[in-house]
């Protein structure tokens, strides 16, 4: 290659670099070669699309020395549909809503039981191994949505970015560990299934448990948003005693 | 919400859907934008997607209410569009989860003590979680829908 080339291609990446289109296209094409090696997987739990994509991206971005702010210029487009999507969530619950009905004392049950060991589990875990005040408070409502995880945190003294972080790792963790856990626990209800990746995994977990069966999605969407809203007005409570 | 109503009277509404796929966004981020005014004006700590949800959730039922023989939801454009976004749920988090690489130092930086944490708290609340479901389910005789 001349200088010339070189110079080129060094002006081609300056504009790429910068432009949104890049890295808009690079999330949609790592999620499609991730999503289609899940299938090929016949969606092994160990397959995580999310997990897939994410590591492929991240080493994408550590080779191209791109830092995370011009990534997301790109990517945000897809981040913002996290918003209708949630609403349209609102489709599948009107779909089920007589299942759902018929179920409303076991999600009762399942929403206080789940919510309590979600919270008091990670933060007594983390005491326990010696994690300061702060880490706890960044920990406790790593199972909901980030939206509404970041404004507890906030609100006890936890560091917001902190909790962002191990919301979406919990998510990830969760969707993986779901299949084989309740298979090995022998729980075939995919009302149940569904509801308990949903609550401990927000909406990782409900992307989950739609790829394995509507019913399940279903109540993993009740889940999420019902655990938003026990989470918000319960860990200021736990994290008092801590 | 009339739209939803027009598109019910329809013939075939699968050829029609592609025209409809606007009206169907449309809602989807009304709705949301509704639920972000809402959250803001009475200062509500819900976020505005999660109030969408609430409010496209009650006007599907007040339809199904006012008009029972009413074509199914999942046969409009809203099904379809909903079924979209919703099979690629797994997309839409993409973006978040790159960023969670930044702060994986911070996360390595507390130790085992995060992970152990993350892990066990995770697979106990799944556990828990279920085993309460389907033990309150059967005491009460809410049976498992069977596998289709």
């Amino acid at each position: 290659m001349t200088p010339l080339d070189l110079a080129r291609i060094e002006t081609l990446w300056v504009y790429l670099a910068a432009d949104p289109l890049l890295w808009l296209t690079v999330t949609l094409l790592a999620y499609g070669l991730a999503d289609r090696f899940s299938a090929a997987c016949g969606r092994h739990p160990l397959a995580n699309p999310v997990l897939i994509a994410v590591a492929l991206i991240a080493a994408l971005l550590t080779a191209t020395g791109t830092g995370f702010d011009a990534y997301f210029q790109g990517a945000q487009f897809v981040h913002f549909l996290l918003g209708p999507a949630t609403v349209a969530l609102a489709v599948p619950l009107h779909r089920h809503w007589p299942l759902v009905r018929k179920a409303a004392l076991p999600i009762l049950a399942a929403l206080l039981a789940g919510a309590v060991t979600a919270v008091v589990s990670a933060v007594a875990i983390a005491a326990l191994l010696g994690a300061p005040y702060p880490v706890l408070a960044a920990l406790a409502p790593k199972s909901v949505t980030a939206a509404i995880a970041m404004g507890v945190a906030r609100e006890i003294g936890g560091e917001p970015s902190l909790t962002a972080t191990l919301v979406i790792a919990t998510g990830i963790l969760g969707a993986v560990m779901v299949t084989p856990l309740m298979r090995l626990c022998r729980i075939s209800d995919w009302r149940a299934r569904g509801f308990a990746a949903g609550l401990a995994s927000h909406g990782i977990g409900t992307a989950r448990a739609f790829q394995v069966n509507p019913v399940a999605g279903a109540f993993a969407g009740i889940a999420m948003g019902l655990n938003g809203l026990v989470t918000a007005a319960l860990v200021p409570l736990i994290l008092a005693l801590f | 919400m009339g739209f939803v109503g027009g598109i019910a009277t329809v013939p075939h509404p699968a050829r029609s859907s592609e025209s409809e796929m606007i009206p169907a966004l449309s809602l989807l981020l009304g709705c949301q934008l509704a639920g972000e005014i809402l959250a803001r004006l009475l200062a509500l700590p819900v976020p505005g997607p999660v109030l969408g949800l609430a409010l496209l959730f009650l006007a599907l039922q007040l339809r199904t209410r006012l008009r029972p023989d009413a074509a199914a939801i999942e046969t409009l454009p809203l099904g379809a569009v909903s079924g979209v976004l919703l099979a690629h749920l797994s997309l839409l988090f993409v973006p978040a989860g790159a960023g969670i690489v930044r702060h994986a130092g911070t996360v390595l930086a507390h130790g085992p003590s995060l992970l152990a944490a993350l892990l066990l708290s995770t697979a106990l609340t799944l556990i828990v979680t279920a085993f309460v479901f389907v033990k309150v389910a059967a005491l009460v005789g809410s049976p498992a829908e069977p596998d289709r």
